[in-house]
């Protein structure tokens, strides 16, 4: 990882931030670089206040595989919400389900917590932080249980690897 | 040869776009409470404008040299719209809106100190559908 530095406080937010303005300026030329550059490095500065802390990534390479499977799920997940919609008997079996969080700082949980809301027929609803746990709003799940386990095996435990571990 | 699997491609992606974008408004007319109506925008509409954007990204990069700039607006929809769902759920959970009989589990957050109010309206009424 790239180590902040007192005027580059978040280097991967700079990185992040001068990619976007040269695809969104499409261009490649220097004067877009420069002006880039000097976005990237004064943005950062001034809304240092509102970020906790800077997230560490540990494997970056995970975190691409993790990407990976959440876009595949987000299809699956759209077929089947399609799928029950569409389905007139309307054999839906809402659920709210209290999901107990073992992961514990800011970053890795709004992660897991829009991940839920993108893939499968959940939506986050609430984050208590005083008990640590997540409540889910399912859409159609027979297993409560089983959803849980799920989540944890699938989304949980890959982000406590890059983040936490 | 190359140009009409492109063609097909965008063909592909700006339907499949139409239809889940079709799908995910027709959840928020025919699903029975405020938390299942969330799921419809928050996942199948995002997808929906997803493919429609993919589609848009081939046939602009076929005219006139690759564009990217529309990858970009994928991406900030994908971010935003967990966000707004959450937000949404979060405001709704804090009206202590009902949630259909059907649903289990009682969170605590639903359970009111005061005589519940329903702030929800159901226009259908009885429909058979969902």
């Amino acid at each position: 990882m790239i180590p902040p530095l007192r005027w580059l406080p978040m280097p991967v937010l700079s990185l992040l931030l001068l990619l976007v303005w040269l695809l969104l300026q499409q261009s490649v030329a220097l004067g877009q670089w420069l002006l880039g550059g000097v976005l990237a490095m004064v943005i950062p500065v001034l809304c240092r206040p509102f970020w906790e802390r800077q997230p560490r990534i540990k494997h970056p390479l995970k975190l691409l595989h993790y990407v990976g499977r959440v876009l595949k799920d987000i299809v699956v997940a759209n077929l089947e919400v399609s799928k029950l919609i569409l389905d007139p008997r309307g054999r839906m079996r809402p659920a709210f389900v209290e999901y107990p969080l073992t992961l514990t700082e800011n970053f890795p949980i709004t992660i897991l917590a829009s991940t839920i809301t993108m893939t499968p027929g959940t939506v986050s609803a609430h984050l208590r932080l005083d008990n640590r746990t997540l409540l889910i709003h399912a859409l159609d799940v027979a297993d409560i249980e089983g959803l849980i386990a799920e989540i944890h095996q699938r989304y949980e435990r890959p982000l406590m690897e890059i983040f936490e571990s | 040869m190359l140009d009409m699997l492109l063609e097909g491609a965008i063909a592909f992606m700006l339907i499949a776009g139409g239809i889940f974008a079709f799908i995910g408004s027709l959840g928020l007319t025919h699903l029975k409470d405020f938390y299942m109506r969330l799921h419809g925008p928050s996942k199948t509409t995002t997808l929906g404008v997803g493919c429609t954007l993919i589609g848009s990204l081939i046939f602009f990069s076929q005219e006139n040299g690759p564009v990217i700039q529309e990858l970009l607006i994928t991406i900030f929809a994908f971010i935003t719209a967990p966000v707004s769902a959450h937000m949404l759920a979060k405001s709704a959970l804090h009206h202590k809106l009902k949630p259909d009989p059907r649903t289990r589990g009682n969170p605590q957050e639903l359970e009111s100190d005061r005589p519940k109010h329903t702030v929800e309206e159901a226009p259908q009424g009885n429909s058979p559908l969902p």
